[in-house]
C-alpha cells in the first residue's frame, strides 16, 4: 500500500505541478512524429492499414506501442503531460474520459480532413458521439448473434436452423435439453446467455432500455429490465448456477483450435461476431448455425460495440494523429486490409467469412467484392446473417458516467447471478448508484 | 534516564546513519513526498486531466456512507485474519523442516523452499486462477483423489476469499528464511540443558525454541499484516485484470486496495481515492501499535537495546 500509494501520490504531484499539454516542444502538428496506445499488430488488418499509413506519410516517425488498452498507463500517461498521440480503446469509455476531458473533441479533425461520419453505421457514431461532439472515429462494428452447435442441437431434438430466442420458454426447455450434466461437472453448456455484459441486450429483448436516449436517465429499475435478468439468471441456475458454469467456462480456448465448438462444451451462445470469423480460422469445418438473437416479439435484435480512436488531451501531434485516424478507418483503407486477409486464408483453404468494419461503406464493397462463397456453407451462411442483423444494432447511449453506469449494471448482474440477491432488488440497488453517478458527472 | 554512548557506540552510531542515508534519502524523495501531496489530495475533488477543486473533509464524509468501503475492509479484514496466522504457522513448520536438513541438501533445499517466492505475483495470480478452477483444477481434481466434492474457488462468493488464502500460502519464501535464520541463532546449549533437565521435544519447542525466536515471529506478524492489509497483485490479476474478469467475480475479492486503484483509475476519483488510501495508513497504523504493544509484553529480545531503559 504505502508503495502504492507512493507511486499514486507520484504521478499525482507530477499532474499537479507539469499541467496538460505543457512540455510540448513541437508546434501542433509539425513535428513528424506519431506515438500511438492500446494498439497492436496482430494481423494483417492491422499492419496492412499502418502500413497504407507509412507510405502515404513516409516522413513520420510511427512508434506503436504494442498491447491492449490499459486505464492507469492511459491516464498517467495524459496527467503527466506526456501522452500519447493517439489511442485506440473500447468505445463504452469514450463518454467518460471525454466528459473528463482526458480524451479531445475531434469536430475539427473530422472537418479538415474531411472524414465522412456519415457512413459509419449509426449505432457507432451514437457511441463516439458526446453533447454533440465527436470524440473519436470508430473501428470494428461487433454485433451480437445466436452461435449454435449443431451437434448439439440436433442431441436435443431441435432443428439447429429453426431455434428462434422470441419465446422464452421454449427456449429455456431447449437450454436443459442441450446441457449436459456427469459426475457433478458440467460437460456441455447448453445455452450460454452471456450474463452480465449482455443484459442490455436481454433487457432490449424484453422491450426496455437501461438508459435514456440522451444518456442522463437511469432506467435500471423498469420492470422489465428485472424481468429480462430473471429469466437469463434463471436459465443459468436451471442449467447447474452460476458459479460452477463460469468456472467452467474459465476453461475454454474460444481461440484456439481447442474451442468450445470443436470440444463440444457449448450447445449455443450469444456471442460478438468475431468468435464466428475466428472459428473459420480453427475450425473451418465445425458444424454451426450462425442465427439472429430475436426479441420476443419476433424481430432480430443485436448490440453494437467495438474500439474506435481518439486524441488524448495534450497530444503533441494532434494533426498527425488526425491523418492516422483518417488512414485506419478509411473505406479504401479497410478494404485493402480485406483484400489481404481474403488472400491469406485463400492461400491457407480456409473460408473467410469477413471482416465487419464500423465503416459501413467500406463493409458495403468488401461484401459485395471480396468477401467470396467459400464452400463452407455454415460460414457463408454466417456472414449473411451477422450482414441481417447489422442495421438493428443499438447501443447502450453515451454518457458522462459512463464507466460507473456500467459497473452499476454489472454487479447488480453479477449479485443477481451469484444468487445474493434477487433481480429486483439488485437493479433497484444499481438503480440509485447510477442516478448518483450521473448526478455527479452532470455537475 | 537514557545513558551516554560510549565513542565506540557514537562511532558506530555514526556509521550507522551514513548506510541508511540512500534509504533516507529514497524515503524523503520518493515516499515522503508523494505521501504529502496525496494527503492534500484527498482533500480536493481532483479527475487527474482537470485542476483539484478543494472539498475539504468531503471524500472522508463520502468514504463512511459508502458502502463499498464496508464491502472491502471486510473482505481484506476476513483475509487477513486468515491468512496471517495460517502463514505464521506453515512458515514455521517450514522452517523447523529446514533447520534439520543438514549437509549437502540444506542448500538445496533452502533454494527450493525459496524458489516460490521468486515468481512474480501477476504470474502467481494467474496460476492459480487454473489450478483453483473449480471444474478442471488440481486443487479439486487432489481433493477428489480423497473423495471430496471441492468448492469453486473462483467463482463461488464463499469461496473465493478461501482460495486466495490458499493461494497465498505460495510466498512464504522470505518469511520461512526470516524464521529459519531465527532458528539458526537459537543456542545449542540452551537445547542440551533442557534435554538433561529431562524436557521432550514439545517442551523444547514450547520453552526454549519458541521464547528465543518470539522477536523474529513478532516482525513476521507485523509484517505480514501490513502486506496482507495492502493485498491487491494476485487479486487484480485473478479478478479484475481484463474487462471479461471485471464482468465476472462480483465484489467477493474487492480488496481495500483493488477498490482504490478502481475508484482512482476507473472512476478517475484521484482525490478520493487518496483519502482512501490514507483511511488505510491509518488502519494499519492503529493495528500495528495495538501489536508493538502487545508484542512487547510476549516477545524476549535477547540483547537489550543501546541505551534502552527495558
Amino acid at each position: 500500500m504505502v508503495v502504492l500509494s507512493g507511486a499514486l501520490a507520484a504521478v499525482l504531484a507530477v499532474a499537479a505541478c507539469g499541467g496538460v499539454g505543457s512540455g510540448s516542444g513541437a508546434p501542433p502538428g509539425g513535428g513528424a512524429a506519431l506515438t500511438t496506445m492500446g494498439f497492436g499488430f496482430p494481423d494483417e488488418i492491422a499492419t496492412t492499414r499502418a502500413d497504407a499509413f507509412k507510405k502515404a506519410h513516409p516522413e513520420v516517425k510511427l512508434t506503436v506501442n504494442q498491447g491492449q488498452f490499459d486505464e492507469q498507463a492511459f491516464l498517467s500517461a495524459v496527467a503527466s503531460g506526456n501522452p500519447p498521440d493517439v489511442v485506440y480503446l473500447d468505445r463504452q469509455l469514450i463518454g467518460t474520459y471525454a466528459a473528463r476531458g482526458a480524451i479531445q473533441p475531434l469536430d475539427d479533425c473530422v472537418a479538415k480532413e474531411g472524414i465522412p461520419m456519415s457512413d459509419f453505421y449509426p449505432a457507432a457514431q451514437q457511441q463516439v458521439k458526446l453533447n454533440g461532439k465527436w470524440y473519436a472515429v470508430p473501428e470494428f462494428y461487433t454485433s451480437i448473434i445466436l452461435l449454435v452447435n449443431d451437434k448439439a442441437a440436433k442431441e436435443a431434438g431441435a432443428d439447429p436452423k429453426s431455434i428462434d430466442t422470441s419465446d422464452w420458454d421454449a427456449l429455456a426447455a431447449l437450454a436443459k435439453r442441450m446441457n449436459k450434466v456427469s459426475g457433478g461437472k458440467i460437460r456441455r453448456f447448453g445455452f450460454y446467455p452471456k450474463l452480465p455484459e449482455f443484459l442490455p441486450l436481454w433487457a432490449k429483448a424484453n422491450g426496455a432500455d437501461l438508459l435514456s436516449a440522451d444518456g442522463r436517465t437511469s432506467r435500471l429499475d423498469d420492470p422489465k429490465v428485472a424481468e429480462a435478468l430473471g429469466y437469463a439468471q434463471g436459465l443459468l441456475k436451471d442449467q447447474g448456477g452460476w458459479t460452477r458454469l463460469k468456472a467452467f467456462t474459465d476453461t475454454f480456448d474460444y481461440f484456439g483450435e481447442k474451442n468450445p465448438i470443436a470440444e463440444d462444451q457449448i450447445g449455443m451462445m450469444l456471442t460478438e461476431q468475431f468468435l464466428v470469423t475466428s472459428l473459420a480460422s480453427t475450425s473451418p469445418d465445425a458444424k454451426i448455425t450462425v442465427l439472429p438473437f430475436k426479441d420476443r416479439q419476433g424481430n432480430p435484435v443485436t448490440m453494437v460495440g467495438g474500439n474506435g480512436w481518439a486524441v488524448p488531451k495534450g497530444a503533441k501531434h494532434p494533426d498527425v494523429a488526425c491523418q492516422w485516424i483518417k488512414t485506419m478507418t478509411s473505406a479504401d483503407t479497410w478494404i485493402a486490409a480485406a483484400k489481404a486477409r481474403a488472400a491469406k486464408r485463400a492461400q491457407e483453404g480456409r473460408p473467410y467469412p469477413g471482416t465487419f468494419t464500423a465503416n459501413a461503406k467500406a463493409d458495403q464493397a468488401i461484401f459485395s467484392q471480396i468477401v467470396k462463397p467459400s464452400g463452407h456453407k455454415p460460414y457463408d451462411d454466417a456472414t449473411t446473417t451477422i450482414l441481417g442483423v447489422q442495421e438493428k444494432g443499438f447501443v447502450v447511449p453515451q454518457s458522462p458516467a459512463a464507466a460507473e453506469f456500467r459497473t452499476a449494471w454489472i454487479d447488480a448482474a453479477t449479485r443477481v447471478m451469484q444468487g445474493r440477491q434477487d433481480a429486483k432488488a439488485a437493479l433497484s440497488q444499481a438503480h440509485q448508484e447510477a442516478v448518483k453517478a450521473l448526478q455527479a458527472a452532470a455537475g | 534516564m537514557a545513558r551516554p554512548l560510549s565513542g565506540l557506540a557514537r562511532r558506530e552510531a555514526r556509521w550507522a546513519y551514513v548506510f541508511l542515508l540512500p534509504w533516507l534519502l529514497g524515503l524523503v524523495i520518493f515516499q515522503a513526498g508523494p505521501m504529502v501531496a496525496s494527503l492534500v489530495l484527498s482533500l480536493t475533488d481532483y479527475d487527474l486531466i482537470s485542476s483539484p477543486r478543494f472539498v475539504g473533509l468531503g471524500n472522508y464524509a463520502e468514504m463512511l456512507e459508502d458502502p463499498t468501503v464496508a464491502t472491502a475492509i471486510g473482505n481484506t479484514a476476513f483475509y487477513t485474519v486468515l491468512h496471517v496466522p495460517l502463514a505464521l504457522v506453515v512458515s514455521l513448520a517450514l522452517a523447523l523442516m529446514l533447520n534439520r536438513v543438514t549437509g549437502r541438501a540444506a542448500g538445496f533445499f533452502r533454494t527450493a523452499f525459496y524458489l516460490p517466492s521468486m515468481t512474480p505475483y501477476v504470474a502467481v495470480g494467474v496460476l492459480f486462477l487454473f489450478l483453483l478452477n473449480g471444474q478442471a483444477g488440481l486443487v479439486n481434481q487432489f481433493l477428489g483423489l480423497f473423495g471430496v466434492d471441492g468448492p469453486q474457488w473462483t467463482t463461488d462468493p464463499a469461496w473465493v476469499k478461501p482460495g486466495v488464502v490458499l493461494m497465498s500460502l505460495w510466498n512464504l519464501g522470505s518469511t520461512t528464511i526470516i524464521l529459519f535464520a531465527a532458528l539458526r541463532n537459537v543456542p545449542r546449549d540452551l537445547y542440551e540443558a533442557a534435554m538433561i533437565d529431562g524436557a521432550g521435544p514439545w517442551q523444547r519447542f514450547r520453552s526454549v525454541t519458541l521464547p528465543m525466536i518470539s522477536s523474529a515471529l513478532f516482525f513476521v506478524v507485523i509484517i505480514n499484516t501490513i502486506a496482507a492489509l495492502q493485498m491487491f497483485d494476485q487479486v487484480y490479476t485473478m479478478f479484475f485484470g481484463n474487462q471479461t474478469a471485471q464482468n465476472s467475480y462480483g465484489d467477493a475479492a474487492l480488496f481495500y486496495v483493488v477498490y482504490l486503484f478502481q475508484q482512482g483509475f476507473q472512476f478517475l476519483h484521484m482525490g478520493y481515492a487518496s483519502a482512501l488510501a490514507w483511511l488505510l495508513f491509518a488502519i494499519i497504523a492503529v493495528i500495528t501499535v495495538v501489536q508493538v504493544k502487545v508484542g512487547n509484553r510476549l516477545v524476549y529480545y535477547e540483547a537489550e537495546p543501546p541505551g534502552g531503559t527495558r
